[in-house]
């Protein structure tokens, strides 16, 4: 496979170190018949198409429409989040969090990148970076103000570091202007970012930008 | 161990930079892709756990861990979980060249395309029975032992020595600082919250939830 790497950013650019590496590494460990080329394929096409955030918004709009299912979401969350057909690795054990009108939760693993992987799918870079884990316990206001997020000043910010097997979901404030909208219209607003807690749901308004 | 990855508090690492929601791809280059693929494949194989595998990153030189890209950590620690676990030698890896075939046991491990799907939706549940005496209620309040360790663990710096109160019991999980070394065994497994004031100043009116186990913890006195 060849590296498709084109586009600019400002994140560390992978040499061509790592390219080599892990292609070396891959035919030796295909060589000793340990691993297979298409089950590696088969890895990454899950996360690349089956297991992602939009697993969570779906869990999220039912609990904004549903309150059984909320009910039952807050208390077992593993369960809950299973009965919807995901589970499985990285979310094992599943814990709910629920931001209220005077409430935020902002959720961290500020010793590797533990992240609930089978509602949202693979972290995106910041959430494994350095200062974001460094910052999200030290500073949340901060943090969250990097991502344009401000809460009322009284707002009391719970951070989750996320340090044993147990996987964190913010469950967002469901946004206002959204009365009578069922759970599919209700999931485009459910963001990815609202869902580890540094970001609020989106807005019906923004929706139309 | 007190090494690179124990970035909670840590200043000086510049804006976080985040890359827009709607913008951001999943992967960044076609190697990430490979290296998350195969370091999930290679674990597999069962030669090693969670905590083994986050004590091989973990102890990547400093200045390395913190310049990586994160997939280039994956990388370089699952060559060292390759190489603690005999899998591959240092002479392969550099050459790339197969010296000895792999151990007939380990290949039988090895997982098909079509096993894929329910490996993942199966997982790899962390809870686990122990025989000792849960110590604590929610309510309770604790103080996290100090100490250093060289091995793996899962109570940050930032945290040690502070006291909090438990908020939730989750059963007996896996000692993350004794599976890192191959020994299986369970502790209590708690939720505790600590005021962010009492941690780094009044500036933080945060509460700080943390994962703890019954090992990390002793009563409040």
């Amino acid at each position: 496979m060849s590296d498709t790497h084109s586009h600019n950013h400002d994140h560390t650019e992978p040499p061509s170190d790592p390219v080599l590496r892990v292609k070396a590494l891959e035919s030796l460990l295909i060589e000793k018949g340990l691993v297979d080329a298409e089950t590696i394929d088969a890895i990454i096409e899950t996360y690349e198409t089956k297991v992602g955030p939009r697993n969570g918004a779906k869990v999220v709009a039912r609990a904004w429409t549903d309150p059984e299912f909320k009910k039952w979401l807050l208390q077992d969350a593993t369960a809950a989040i299973a009965s919807m057909g995901y589970m499985g690795r990285q979310g094992e054990h599943m814990k709910v969090i629920e931001n209220t009108d005077d409430s935020h939760n902002l959720v961290v693993c500020t010793l590797c990148s533990c992240y609930p992987w089978t509602v949202l799918g693979l972290p995106p870079v910041w959430y494994k970076s350095a200062p974001y884990r460094a910052r999200a316990v030290s500073d949340p206001k901060g943090v969250l103000a990097e991502f344009g997020t401000s809460l009322p000043e009284e707002t009391n910010i719970s951070v989750w570091d996320s340090t044993s097997e147990v996987r964190y979901l913010v469950l967002p404030q469901k946004p206002a202007g959204t009365t009578g909208w069922n759970a599919e219209q209700l999931e485009p607003l459910v963001s990815r970012n609202s869902m580890i807690g540094v970001e609020l749901a989106k807005t019906p308004e923004s929706l139309e930008e | 161990m007190n090494g690179p990855h124990d970035l909670g508090g840590m200043d000086g690492l510049g804006a976080i930079n985040p890359e827009p929601e709607n913008k951001e791809p999943i992967f960044h280059a076609a190697w990430e892709k490979r290296a998350m693929g195969l370091t999930l494949a290679t674990g597999m194989l069962g030669e090693w756990n969670i905590d083994t595998s986050r004590f091989a990153r973990e102890r990547l030189h400093p200045v390395e861990y913190l310049t990586n890209n994160y997939y280039k950590t994956w990388l370089v620690g699952l060559e060292t979980l390759l190489l603690e676990a005999n899998i591959l030698s240092e002479k392969e890896i550099t050459s790339g060249k197969m010296e000895i075939p792999a151990q007939e046991k380990i290949q039988k491990k090895k997982v098909l395309p079509d096993q894929v799907e329910s490996i993942l939706q199966k997982g790899g549940p962390a809870d686990l029975n122990t025989g000792a005496p849960k110590l604590f209620n929610i309510g309770d309040k604790v103080t996290v032992k100090l100490f250093t360790s060289s091995g793996h663990t899962r109570a940050p710096q930032y945290i040690r020595g502070h006291s909090g109160v438990i908020k939730d019991y989750y059963g007996s999980h896996v000692l993350p600082d004794e599976s890192a070394k191959g020994n299986r065994t369970g502790s209590h497994l708690y939720n505790v919250a600590f005021n962010g004031s009492d941690i780094w100043g009044s500036k933080n009116t945060a509460t700080i939830h943390l994962d703890l186990w019954q090992d990390y913890l002793k009563p409040t006195v």
